[in-house]
């Protein structure tokens, strides 16, 4: 059992989520790549917990996991707060703090 | 391992197809199958409570409330096509490639030695329980608040407070009646949706007199997502299947 193939696919997929954020403009879809990236890091807490025999990994990715749900909520609520006053998913259309 | 290299080419596509696929409904569920793909993965990596947690909060909670403010906000709500910054998508693509390359240079450089098996005296759950309420018991207490807060905030985000009075059926009459004065706007109920002999479905749009589809004869969200059924080529059918009747016909007489 080698860790490192593990590592690899979980740097793959935290860039592929990377180039999601920058890329999309709709704000659920920017969301998902966000919560992407954090599952990937838990992959890796995962891989190196069980490459040294260590459960305190494991406690980091159930606390990212934690805090990931809580962030979903509050997350989704302010998009469809944003969404009701400006009938709008779309990243581009909240730029109001730009002028 | 045998796990890991089956899942990983499906989890690498299902997550590039989230970022390139259009529609968010599309994305939300290749994102269920890369969160499906990483339980499985910790599954192998021996911890099964990780595994359970991953499948009930991420598949069962996290993305049910993605599809639930997907549906709340509108299907239709597709990304826009256009770039707003020039050359954005090709400098991201180009940064990601950079960024996955530094990273598993980085990883393929460093040395890990033999994994260390894990104490076959403690079980994964009991372990885990001993940890967080010795060793993290205070960011275990602190989650605790920050779920609390997370709770409240999206009720405060969430709430609307009416700032006109609720329309009564009198008031919608009345709108109904003016619509009708100012714009012509038919008072009564919407048309059906189409019933032919071939289809009665709800995305087939009933015909006006003069032979068009009706606009008004199908759901909004159904226009919006292209899932309107094209009836002409029906009526051209039809068209033929009579012809060929009435063909028949005289060839009898």
């Amino acid at each position: 059992m080698s860790v490192e193939p593990y590592l690899v696919l979980s740097a793959l997929l935290f860039a592929v989520g990377a180039v999601g954020v920058l890329v999309r403009r709709n704000a659920i879809v920017v969301f998902m790549c966000i919560e992407l990236m954090l599952n990937a890091s838990n992959l890796a807490f995962v891989a190196f917990a069980r490459q040294h025999g260590d459960l305190d990994g494991q406690i980091a990715a159930f606390f990212v996991m934690v805090v990931a749900a809580a962030e979903v909520v509050v997350g989704l609520a302010i998009i469809m707060t944003i969404f009701r006053t400006r009938r709008s998913a779309s990243v581009d259309d909240a730029s109001l703090l730009k002028y | 391992m045998i796990a890991f290299w089956i899942l990983a080419p499906i989890m690498v596509v299902a997550a590039l197809g989230m970022v390139l696929v259009r529609k968010a409904v599309h994305s939300a569920l290749l994102l269920a199958v890369v969160m499906v793909g990483l339980a499985v993965l910790y599954a192998a990596l021996e911890a099964p409570f990780l595994f359970a947690v991953q499948i009930i909060v991420y598949t069962g909670a996290v993305l049910m409330l993605f599809l639930f403010v997907l549906m709340l906000v509108g299907v239709d709500s597709s990304d826009s096509l256009i770039e707003t910054l020039k050359g954005q998508r090709v400098l991201a693509a180009v940064l990601g490639l950079f960024f996955a390359g530094l990273v598993i240079a980085g990883v393929s450089q460093a040395t890990y030695g033999a994994a260390t098996a894990f104490d076959p005296a403690i079980d994964n759950v009991p372990g885990i329980a001993q940890l967080l309420f010795s060793k993290y018991v205070f960011a275990f207490e602190v989650t605790s608040a920050l779920l609390i807060t997370a709770a409240l905030g999206a009720m405060v985000l969430a709430h609307r407070e009416r700032l006109s009075p609720k329309p009564s059926q009198r008031d919608m009459a009345l709108r109904r009646m003016r619509d009708y004065a100012d714009h012509g706007v038919h008072p009564g109920a919407l048309p059906n949706p189409g019933m032919f002999a071939r289809h009665n479905s709800v995305d087939t749009p009933a015909l006006l007199p003069d032979g068009t589809p009706s606009e008004l004869s199908i759901s909004r969200v159904m226009r919006a997502r292209g899932t309107v059924r094209d009836v002409s080529r029906d009526q051209r059918t039809a068209e033929e299947i009579e012809a060929q009747a009435k063909q028949i016909e005289g060839n009898r007489r």
